[in-house]
């Protein structure tokens, strides 16, 4: 029975697959297989706006939306609406096709990421064998539409916003790479069903995820940091910063398209954050043994929500970087500790099991976190500022 | 250690998160339409016209001098000066306002026209839910709009009231005394001039008027 439910819309699929006929076959099957993630992704991100707004008012002590609906869980229909019936204002002197194809491409380049994310048993709109490279290379074309956003716009903060972007996107899209190559070299697989079988068995009780290993905790949490700035998330929000260049590379957008920037945002978040799970924490595996009676989605969304919460604080909880640290931090901190992680990973492959295996490990992930954070905070020591003429 | 003020940060949001949903005292929010703060005396929104009495013609106490209206730095004041003459405040016959107008969607509540009017008559609200659904002609306030009695100006802001309400007083006093004097003398004096202006402050009016 479990069995019947884990693969219930496996089966569903197949059903509805009989009634049509061969020629349209394959067609059928990939709309089958690709509707479902574009009802419920964006549905996630309405019920993720509602519980972000509620979850930051309750981290600075206030209430959060409230009004619309039973505790205000129907703001996101009103924001819709209101986005919609908004007039959809666009520069005279943007380069108007570009300017219209900016949100299209990223919502777009965001969903495309879902294809190769395995959200249950058996449940993967593709198995691509090179399916994580395929994932970073959809990611990056992200890159090229807020690009397109912030150039077609011809205004200033829109630039320098996409500037920032580019520039913050590209830097950590290194350390996020060399983040999961320490998966991909245990897995020996570029395919993300076969990373998620890899760690989908037990001993005893335990789950063998990677983050339950030196370099994959390591991994995990240099790839969820890079995660974090490449969807131009709070500490790593420099391109919209709000408060300095007011929305960055989307200020010329209203309405409905800056809805869909936002969709494109939260959908790239989910994207990495699904990856992250897929390439660390076990993708749809349940986290004990005795679990596994519970269907393979409910585990792969319940470890969604867990990362888009754990997002969230950290968005209440930590001020935006200064572009100079940003930068510091990614080829500073981040490049070095992924290369050494991809060390620390051959090490842990070619030593025998064992306790000491775990201890050169752990020494060879905290020994260079140690030395590479005193670094990072040798900072100049500035004197009293000195005017020449004001004085 | 890097990451060691992250997680203290971490920590302390996880209390305030936590704690929100635990002690109310937390929630300093105050929700609007069914909870209300009691009103500060010092608040302030837009003008009114203050009156004494029961009718908001007779008793208006603006004498249409003028000087809100040249004041006033975003120019949102409109007065048109009347011909004849009614007994303001005090009793003395003065102009008044026939069309006294405010744009409030230009008003930037900045006082100005209540520190400089001489005869306490215009002062400031604290109503705000003025929302309207005509932008135009709903925020162009015309006289009787901005007309509201003196007892309601003594409600919201009650010392300020009191010294006006005192000073007026002894104001209307003095007149008082002045024309029983006036009187006197008159008796004693069948062939007495005529009365002279009373107040110092009263100048301006009649040059302003010319
Ligand atoms: S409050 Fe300021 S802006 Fe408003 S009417 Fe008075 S002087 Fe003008
Ligand atoms: S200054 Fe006072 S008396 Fe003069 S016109 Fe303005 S409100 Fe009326």
């Amino acid at each position: 029975m479990p069995e019947m439910v884990d693969q219930i819309f496996v089966i569903c699929k197949h059903w509805l697959l009989g009634f049509a006929p061969a020629g349209v076959q394959p067609i059928f099957s990939a709309l089958l297989s690709v509707v479902p993630v574009l009802v419920v992704f964006p549905l996630l991100f309405a019920i993720t706006t509602v519980l972000e707004r509620k979850g930051l008012g309750r981290i600075q002590n206030r209430y959060g939306p409230n009004r619309v609906g039973p505790c205000g869980f129907f703001q996101p229909i009103a924001d819709a609406i209101k986005s919609l019936a908004k007039e959809d204002v666009v520069p005279d002197t943007a380069d108007r096709v570009a300017h219209f194809l900016a949100p299209l491409l990223l919502v777009a380049a965001a969903f495309l990421a879902y294809a190769v994310l395995p959200i249950g048993r058996n449940m993967v709109v593709a198995n691509l064998n090179a399916g994580v490279l395929f994932f970073f290379a959809v990611g990056s074309m992200v890159e090229l539409a807020v690009f397109m956003a912030g150039w077609a716009s011809r205004s200033k903060y829109s630039l320098l916003g996409a500037m920032r972007a580019i520039a913050q996107m590209i830097s950590y899209e290194v350390p996020l790479v060399l983040a999961s190559v320490v998966v991909i070299m245990a897995a020996g697989s570029l395919s993300t069903v076969a990373i998620v079988n890899a760690q989908a068995s037990y001993t005893g009780i335990w789950p063998h995820w990677f983050v339950f290993t030196p370099w994959g905790f390591a991994g995990f949490v240099l790839f969820m940091i890079a995660a974090t700035a490449e969807s131009n998330r709070s500490p790593f929000d420099l391109p919209e910063g709000e408060s300095e260049i007011i929305a960055g590379y989307y200020i010329e957008y209203s309405g409905f398209k800056f809805a869909l920037f936002f969709l494109g945002e939260y959908l790239g978040m989910f994207a990495t954050s699904g990856m992250a799970i897929t390439l660390f924490l076990g993708g749809w595996a349940a986290p004990f043994s005795f679990l596994t009676w519970i269907p393979s989605y409910v585990w792969f969304f319940a470890k969604l929500l867990t990362l888009i919460a754990g997002f969230i604080w950290i968005r209440g909880t930590l001020p935006r970087l200064r572009m100079d640290q940003l930068m510091n931090f990614a080829w500073k901190f981040m490049l070095p500790m992924t290369l050494l992680n991809i060390f620390t990973a051959g090490v842990w492959h070619f030593t025998p099991a064992g306790y000491a295996r775990w201890l050169v490990c752990v020494a060879l992930v905290v020994a260079p976190f140690l030395l590479l954070s005193r670094g990072l905070q040798q900072e100049k020591k500035y004197g009293m500022r000195s005017y020449r003429f004001a004085e | 250690m890097l990451g060691e003020g992250i997680l203290k940060g971490l920590a302390e949001t996880a209390r305030n998160f936590l704690g929100s949903y635990v002690s109310k005292d937390r929630l300093t929010t105050v929700q609007f339409p069914e909870e209300r703060l009691p009103h500060i005396e010092a608040a302030r929104s837009f003008p009114f016209l203050v009156y004494d009495g029961e009718d908001w013609q007779q008793g208006m106490r603006c004498v249409s001098c003028l000087i809100c209206e040249k004041e006033c730095p975003p120019k949102c004041i409109f007065i048109e000066k009347s011909k004849d003459k009614k007994p303001d405040a005090i009793g003395k016959p003065q102009f008044y306002p026939v069309a006294f107008n405010i744009d409030v969607s230009v008003c930037m509540s900045c006082q100005i026209c209540v520190e400089v009017c001489p005869f306490d008559a215009i002062k400031m609200d604290i109503e705000f839910e003025l929302s309207t659904n005509d932008r135009f002609g709903g925020l162009l306030w015309n006289k009787e709009r901005l007309a509201k009695p003196n007892t309601y100006y003594g409600e919201i802001h009650p010392t300020e009231a009191a010294a006006v309400d005192a000073q007026l007083a002894e104001e209307r006093a003095k007149l008082e005394a002045k024309a029983k004097l006036a009187a006197e003398a008159k008796a004693a004096t069948v062939a007495a001039p005529p009365a002279q202006p009373l107040r110092e402050t009263s100048e301006p009016t009649e040059g302003s008027g010319a």
